[in-house]
Order: structure tokens, then C-alpha cells, then sequence
């Protein structure tokens, strides 16, 4: 046995510093990433200040909120838009009342019944509906309500169009977060005899609940401001039009898309307090969404 | 085990509670809903087909290679899609192209730059952008963006005319009315869902892999390079797909900046006309006569084929595991 001494190790400096052209790649690609969320932000803010800006005046105006444009003239500010936010608001509420059940029956049939060839078609079919142009949907409505049909240009044709943009929304969403709903508790109450229409609607949906209605009331905001539609599926009114199925309804984006050829100053504020208008309404959708997911998660 | 003489079942087990009405009715009309979904994309094509072919069969000029959209005399038809083509997918084409880069840079810093309690709100403030509505994209784009870039886009036609994108077009450069403006507004509104779809993808790159890129002494680059880009491609060509598609299908905010256009572009940036949607709109009032109506009617259903092929492609790429 040698007992020869080994040389010891000769060391090389553990830690090499990053060389320069490697921190300075670090460095750049750092500051493009942040570049990108920079440039992101312009149009929103741009977008944003200018239509506060230029439609703060019409929206403070009397009668804004309460008038419509009947018997005022195109050079002439005076009246409001109450018969176009009229029209938004009913053109998307019977949309939802019509989209809501069906997407919410859709997503219940995908999570909880779903398998086989229907359920890959429905997610399919969920996923083309998302991505067909509103222009698309509006010619659909077109050819099967008003010109095979026969029925009239109408705020319903509207919101029937609407639907069909509505539903992937709420289907998906809805699916979402009735997959977030543990098996435990649809397990509990199988075992406990009740019967599983009675597990999905007594457990499963209300448990869900606070993402459902928040969901719904995205899909709204969506599609409130959608204005393909209304070019193709009714025409525009200056008063106010309560009745759905028949005759011309004014909404804000028909208003500002019928403004858009008057050259007067008049015309140009009621542009403006419109589309903020519209945003103010997006805005609350979108705020009452955000509540909805509080207090509902809160109160359980 | 059930005793000889012991009560006997009076009605059958059955697997899932299946055997009850409630639950047969419930499930029934559970299966009806997710049908109406699948019937309903049937009908879109079917209707538009029903509706488009008499107008096709009436039409003197090439549906396909004709730059003409004449649909006044009924008797008469002459429309094709060449033009409509060309604007809807330059148009598109040039957002996509502007839009990835700065989404990718915004996914990446959303989900590996951004402190974690800043990641929610950042991001809540880029999906805001989707939630303005089209029209008023429109408005800002022709009124307040148009001028603005006009310096910028007559710089780029007298340095790069040589170039197809940046001759003369075939509409005022000083009206702003382009598809370079178009593609710009088209580019912020695609934004958010490439954004959106991108970082869910980002997000879930394995930490192992970036815990071993940094292991062995990537910079944070690095592992951007080495983990997360290779992880992500194919969401993020998925995203760039369903930004794609809701480019081609814009309507209003493209028919109120582009300005007509007298004459067939030529794959011009700074050519003016009409995408697809955006002549059904500009028509939409004088939908009544079926002929002419069905011409439109035409040009929308190779619309719903082209957004229907880009967003079968979208999800055939990511397998499904997108959402967008």
C-alpha cells in the first residue's frame, strides 16, 4: 500500500461573473418585455382620455339621460340618447334571458352528463360559435328570421343575433366553473339518495354560482356594444321604440354609426357622449361582475 | 345478501339515479341544449348557402377572381372577391404581424417579470382593452389616430415606396382612411386575446424545467429562451390563429376608417376598399331585393369558411387546450 501524496486539486475560481454580452442580453430583453406591457397601455389610456374628454360634454348635458333625438335637428345639441340606451340595454337583455338558460343547459350537458361523439361535437361547435364573426351571425339572422322567415327588421332579430355571440361565452365560462365544483360534494349527495338532476341543481350549480352570474355579465358587456347587427338587423329611430318585434330601434352604437354623416358640431358631441356613454356602461357590467364575484363568495 | 323470504326489490337499481323521470327530463333537455349549438353552426351554413346560391348562379363576372362589386342592377350581377380578399387578409395580416411580438413580450413579462401581486391587476388592465367596444376603436382610429401616424406613413411611402406594401395606394394617404390605420386599430384589438391565451400557456411551464435552467446559471433571459418560449410555440401560434381570426371577422372599426377605394388595390399598405365585413355593413341598408342581398350574403359565407378554417386550425395546434 503507497501512501504517495496526491497533488492537491489545483482550483479554478468557483463563481465565473456573467459575461457582458450575456447581462447585456438579459438586460435588453428585460426592457423589451417591459416595453411591450408600455405599449399595450397607450392605446387603453389613449383611447380611454380621449373619449372622456370629447363626450364629458354631452353626458353632463340636461336631458342627456333622459331625452331622446326626436324632432331635434342634426345642427342642433339638444335632447339625448335615452331611446339608444333603451335600445342597448333591451336588444342585450333579451339576448341574455335567451342565451343564459341554453348556455347554462349546455354547460351542465358538457361537465356533467357529457360523453361520446354529441359531447366532442357540442365543444366542438362551442368552439366555431366563438369564433364566427358578428357580421356573420347578423347575415344568419338575416337569411333565416327576415328573409326565410318572413318576419320584420326588428330589435328581437337583434338580440337574436346576439344570442348566438353571447352563448359560446357563457357556455365556456359556465363550464369552467362548474369543473371547479369538487367531486366530494356531488359524491356526498349521491350517497345520501338524492337523485343527480336534483345533486346538479340543488349543489353543483348554486356552489358555482358567483363565477357563473360574473361570466354572464361579461358576456353582456360583450356584446353590448356589438354593432354588426344592428347595421344589418334594424333600422335606426330618432324617438323612443318600446316594442321589440316591430318597427326601427335606436342603440348607442347604431346612434354614433347614424352620426357619423352629420358634419355639424352637434353631431360630433353626440359621437362622442355616446360612445362614452357606452363605455360607462361597459364599465358597470364589468364592475357589477367583479361585486357579484365578492359578495356572492363572501356570503357563503 | 338479501334474505328468501325478505322484501324484494320493487324497482331496479340503476347506475347514476338515471332510472328517475326528474333525472331523465333533466338530462334530456341538458342533451337538447348542447344539440341547439351544434345544429345552430349547421343552419348558419346552410342558410347562408341556401341564401348566396341563386345570387352565385346570376352572377355574369368570376366569384372568385373579379375585383367588381356591382350589385344595383339585380338583373344584372357582377361581384367577386378578389379585392375583398385582398384588403381583409393585408389588413389582418399586418395586425397579426404587429400585434404577436408585443403580446408574446407582454405574456412573458405577465407571467415571469411581474411581481406576483402586480401579475393580476396588469393583467386585468391588458383584457380591458376587450372589453371597448369595436365601434369606439373605430372612432378613435380614424379621428385621432389617423392624423397622428400620418407623418409616420408618408415618411415610410416616399423612403420604402420601391417596396409592393408601401407604394401608393389607391386612396388619399392624408385621409388616413389605409389599411395601414386599420391594421394598427385591428392590431389593439387583437391584443388582449393573443395576450390572454398566450400567458395561460406561459403559466404553466413546468417549474422543474425553469428551476433547472437556472440551475445552471441561465440568466433570466435565458430561461425565457431555453424554457418557456419552447414550451409555449405552439399556444402562442394558436393565439396568433384566434387573433387571426377575429381580425378577418372586425366589422365597424374597419368600415369606418378604410375609405372607399375607385379602383382594385394592389396589395398596397396605404390601398383603401373593403374587407369582407366590412362591405356587408356598408350594404346592410339596402338589404330587400334577394338577388343583390344574396351577393353579400356570398362574401359572408366564404367569410364564416375563412374564420372557421383559422380557428379549426387554432385549436387542431394547441389540442384543444386553448381558450379564447
Amino acid at each position: 500500500m503507497t501512501t504517495a501524496m496526491l497533488d492537491p486539486p489545483v482550483k479554478g475560481q468557483t463563481f465565473h461573473p456573467i459575461s457582458f454580452v450575456r447581462r447585456t442580453k438579459n438586460r435588453v430583453a428585460t426592457s423589451l418585455f417591459l416595453t411591450a406591457f408600455a405599449i399595450a397601455m397607450v392605446p387603453l389610456v389613449w383611447v380611454l382620455w380621449i373619449v372622456i374628454q370629447r363626450g364629458w360634454y354631452g353626458v353632463t348635458r340636461t336631458g342627456w339621460w333622459t331625452r331622446s333625438l326626436q324632432g331635434v335637428l342634426p345642427e342642433q345639441f339638444a335632447g339625448g340618447i335615452y331611446h339608444a340606451l333603451y335600445g342597448t340595454l333591451v336588444q342585450a337583455g333579451v339576448a341574455a334571458i335567451l342565451a343564459v338558460p341554453l348556455g347554462l343547459m349546455a354547460a351542465v350537458y358538457l361537465v356533467e352528463y357529457g360523453t361520446g361523439p354529441l359531447a366532442r361535437a357540442t365543444t366542438f361547435m362551442v368552439d366555431v360559435l366563438a369564433g364566427v364573426p358578428s357580421i356573420v351571425a347578423a347575415l344568419f339572422i338575416f337569411s333565416l328570421w327576415i328573409a326565410t322567415l318572413g318576419f320584420e327588421q326588428s330589435a328581437f332579430a337583434v338580440a337574436l343575433s346576439l344570442v348566438l355571440l353571447m352563448l359560446p361565452v357563457v357556455v365556456r365560462n359556465t363550464e369552467e366553473m362548474l369543473k371547479l365544483v369538487p367531486d366530494e360534494l356531488r359524491e356526498a349527495s349521491y350517497a345520501l339518495g338524492v337523485p343527480k338532476w336534483i345533486t346538479i341543481v340543488r349543489i353543483v350549480v348554486p356552489t358555482a354560482l358567483p363565477g357563473i352570474i360574473s361570466g354572464i355579465l361579461l358576456a353582456i358587456a360583450r356584446v353590448i356594444g356589438e354593432t354588426a347587427p344592428v347595421l344589418v338587423l334594424v333600422g335606426y329611430s330618432r324617438s323612443i321604440n318600446f316594442d321589440i318585434f316591430h318597427g326601427n330601434m335606436a342603440s348607442l352604437p347604431l346612434l354614433i354609426y347614424t352620426e357619423l354623416t352629420n358634419p355639424q358640431h352637434a353631431g360630433f358631441l353626440r359621437i362622442w357622449g355616446a360612445a362614452l356613454t357606452l363605455i360607462i356602461v361597459v364599465g358597470v357590467l364589468n364592475l357589477l361582475a367583479a361585486a357579484a364575484t365578492r359578495i356572492l363568495t363572501a356570503r357563503r | 345478501m338479501i334474505e328468501p323470504d325478505g322484501p324484494t326489490p320493487t324497482h331496479k337499481v340503476t347506475r347514476g339515479g338515471t332510472g328517475r323521470l326528474g333525472d331523465r327530463l333533466f338530462k334530456s333537455v341538458a342533451i337538447a341544449a348542447g344539440s341547439t349549438i351544434v345544429i345552430a353552426i349547421v343552419l348558419i351554413a346552410v342558410f347562408l348557402l341556401i341564401r348566396a346560391v341563386p345570387s352565385l348562379r346570376a352572377n355574369t363576372v368570376n366569384f372568385f377572381t373579379s375585383t367588381e362589386f356591382n350589385t344595383h342592377d339585380a338583373s344584372h350581377l357582377a361581384f367577386g372577391i378578389r379585392d375583398l380578399f385582398m384588403v381583409t387578409v393585408l389588413s389582418s395580416v399586418f395586425a397579426l404581424a404587429l400585434a404577436v411580438p408585443v403580446s408574446v413580450g407582454i405574456a412573458v413579462f405577465l407571467t415571469q417579470y411581474a411581481p406576483k401581486r402586480l401579475a393580476r391587476p396588469f393583467s386585468a388592465m391588458v383584457d380591458l382593452l376587450a372589453a371597448v367596444p369595436s365601434i369606439i376603436f373605430g372612432l378613435w382610429g380614424i379621428f385621432v389616430l389617423a392624423p397622428k401616424l400620418q407623418p409616420f406613413a408618408s415618411w415610410l411611402n416616399h423612403t420604402l415606396g420601391w417596396l409592393f406594401l408601401f407604394k401608393q395606394g389607391n386612396v388619399s394617404l392624408a385621409g388616413g382612411g389605409t389599411i395601414f390605420t386599420a391594421g394598427i386599430v385591428l392590431a389593439v384589438m387583437i391584443l388582449p386575446i393573443i395576450t390572454s391565451v398566450s400567458r395561460e400557456v406561459f403559466r404553466q411551464t413546468p417549474p422543474a424545467h425553469i428551476e433547472a435552467a437556472q440551475a445552471l446559471g441561465a440568466t433570466k433571459w435565458e430561461v425565457v429562451r431555453m424554457t418557456v418560449f419552447p414550451f409555449g410555440r405552439s399556444g402562442v401560434i394558436a393565439a396568433s390563429m384566434l387573433g387571426l381570426g377575429r381580425a378577418l371577422g372586425e366589422t365597424v372599426a374597419v368600415l369606418i376608417i378604410l375609405r372607399a377605394a375607385a379602383k382594385a388595390g394592389h396589395w398596397s399598405l396605404f390601398d383603401g376598399g373593403y374587407t369582407f365585413a366590412s362591405k356587408i355593413a356598408s350594404a346592410a341598408a339596402e338589404f330587400s331585393a334577394p338577388l343583390p342581398t344574396g351577393a353579400y350574403i356570398a362574401a359572408g359565407f366564404v367569410l364564416f369558411a375563412l374564420t372557421f378554417i383559422v380557428n379549426a386550425a387554432a385549436r387542431a395546434i394547441a389540442g384543444g387546450k386553448v381558450n379564447g
